[in-house]
């Protein structure tokens, strides 16, 4: 590991201007994305501003009966937080079908929403990687692509974004609070990330030094919710894909449909191409079928992950199928 | 190297807690958690077998909660509680040590620091009504069944291929 400076900002607004004015400072939030990559040498931090102690871990019930989620939450009192669980159980499951109750119980809601991808490519500084050093190729195309995207990829770049949680959220049309050194701003979470294109180092649009300081969901629909998520192991492993839906159907019918797709793509995928064509279609296979297929007319597999096609087409129309049931 | 008040900045004073016993230290903030309790303190029970999250072999107590000490910076966990398979006391580490024997919950032993520090914060979180991946009813009180601990303790792998008598240790001691 890279040698570092360490300091411990006694608050939010130092540690802000702390890394705002240092291009080569990290922030420290639970530490299990961070500390794993400085080891590995993917990141070589030269100063390093640790938020423990400092973090906003607090819950607030908003004045529009949504919540407000401070960004220094762990991830496991989220998870069991009574307000979560009764009115965002998407969020609840999400949340739990992610890692392990050990890294559950460190990482931060914020440092899950910016945590880098696990591309086995990105992590092995012995090979290229356009998104770990700009411009030196990407192994992955020419790799093992089971775990890579098939919407939203670029030739640059074909990595996903690991966060289950996101998913959840960016279905919930949730926001995220920001404090930059010279301005606050509030966005919502589906525009957090970026798509690769060709600088795929850009995750976020968070400028440098930008901290999230809060999560805030939106009032809770009451709707019938569900987070699917198929993966190589029972537990304790990243999404080959996942689905993030809630759904009204009345009288036979779609009203309302919100849905939501992890391990497809370099950002939570937020499938408005479905919602549109799903809402007012009678509540059976084949529309749900069209639908979906219309969303995935877009996307761009690699010859070693066609298969999440098929896998994701299938897993949303059981979810929709058992969401009608439960409407 | 020193600052101008004369001090070291590759180093960092911390004061940590292990096992009730509180040590004063100067580190390098490069220091993980588990390089400090099996390297500087012989405290040697954390085990390292991935180093990267992903084995479970270093979980400890942090504060009561299970952990990975490999993926924690001793510079960030400075005055908190640090409780390891030496330091585990009371009637549910008693019942859990006792019931891995009885059952013969490991073979090599490898991982057997790291799966007690989980059972005991796995059977506290049941204790505190935490649900998990596999509770049906997210607003019940979770009830520990065989599928329950499997979930609970996939962070902690066993490559003898423990797991069976794992999961009965941990529901014997549960009671």
């Amino acid at each position: 590991m890279r040698p570092f400076t360490y300091h411990r900002p006694p608050d939010l607004r130092t540690a802000v201007a702390a890394v705002s004015q240092d291009p080569d400072a990290a922030y420290l939030a639970g530490g299990t994305n961070l500390v794993d990559l400085m080891k590995r040498g993917v990141l070589a931090p030269s100063v390093v501003v640790d938020l423990s102690g400092i973090g906003d871990e607090s819950v607030d019930r908003c004045g529009d009966g949504g919540l407000r989620v401070g960004a220094g939450m762990r991830n496991s009192d989220l998870a069991a937080h009574p307000d979560v669980r009764r009115d965002y159980p998407v969020l609840a499951r999400a949340l739990l079908a992610g890692a392990s109750e050990q890294l559950r119980n460190v990482a931060t809601v914020g440092g899950n929403l910016v945590q880098r991808t696990r591309c086995v490519y990105f992590q092995d500084t012995a090979m290229p990687c356009n998104k770990r050093r700009p411009g030196s190729g990407c192994a992955a195309l020419g790799g093992h692509h089971r775990d890579l995207a098939i919407l939203g990829g670029s030739a640059a770049c074909v990595a996903t974004h690991p966060s289950d949680m996101a998913v959840a959220l960016v279905m919930l049309d949730a926001r995220v609070r920001l404090q930059g050194a010279a301005r606050a701003r509030v966005l919502p979470v589906a525009e957090l990330h970026r798509l690769p294109g060709v600088s795929p180092q850009h995750e976020t649009v968070l400028e440098h030094g930008e901290l999230i300081t809060s999560v805030e969901l939106p009032p809770p629909s009451g709707l019938p919710s569900l987070y699917r998520k198929v993966r190589d192991r029972a537990s304790f492993a990243f999404a080959l894909v996942s689905v993030a839906a809630e759904m009204q159907v009345v009288d036979g019918h779609v009203r309302r449909v919100r849905l939501a797709f992890g391990g497809v793509a370099p950002k939570p995928w937020r499938a408005r191409t479905a919602e549109a064509l799903l809402v007012g279609v009678r509540a059976d296979e084949g529309s749900f079928g069209r639908a979906v297929d219309a969303e995935l007319a877009v996307a761009s597999p690699l010859p070693g992950n066609e298969h999440k096609i098929t896998l994701l087409r299938n897993v949303t129309l059981r979810s929709l199928l058992e969401l009608a049931a439960r409407s | 190297m020193e600052d101008a008040e004369g001090r070291d900045p590759s180093r960092v004073d911390v004061v940590v807690r292990v096992n009730g016993d509180e040590h004063a230290l100067s580190v390098d903030p490069r220091t993980t958690l588990l390089d400090l309790l099996r390297e500087k303190l012989a405290v040697t029970g954390p085990k390292k077998g991935c180093d990267h999250g992903q084995c479970g072999a270093c979980t400890v107590l942090l504060d009561g909660r299970r952990v990975l000490s490999c993926l924690a910076l001793t510079v960030a966990v400075q005055d908190r509680a640090v409780v390891t398979v030496e330091g585990l006391g009371g009637d549910v580490a008693e019942r859990l040590r006792r019931e891995f024997v009885r059952h013969d919950g490991f073979q090599c032993g490898f991982c057997t620091p790291g799966q007690l520090c989980s059972a005991v914060g796995l059977l506290d979180e049941i204790e505190r009504g935490v649900p998990s991946a596999r509770t049906e009813n997210l607003e019940a009180v979770p009830v520990l069944d065989g599928g329950e601990i499997r979930e609970r303790m996939s962070g902690n792998l066993c490559r003898c291929g423990a797991y069976a008598n794992i999961v009965r240790a941990i529901a014997a001691a549960r009671g």
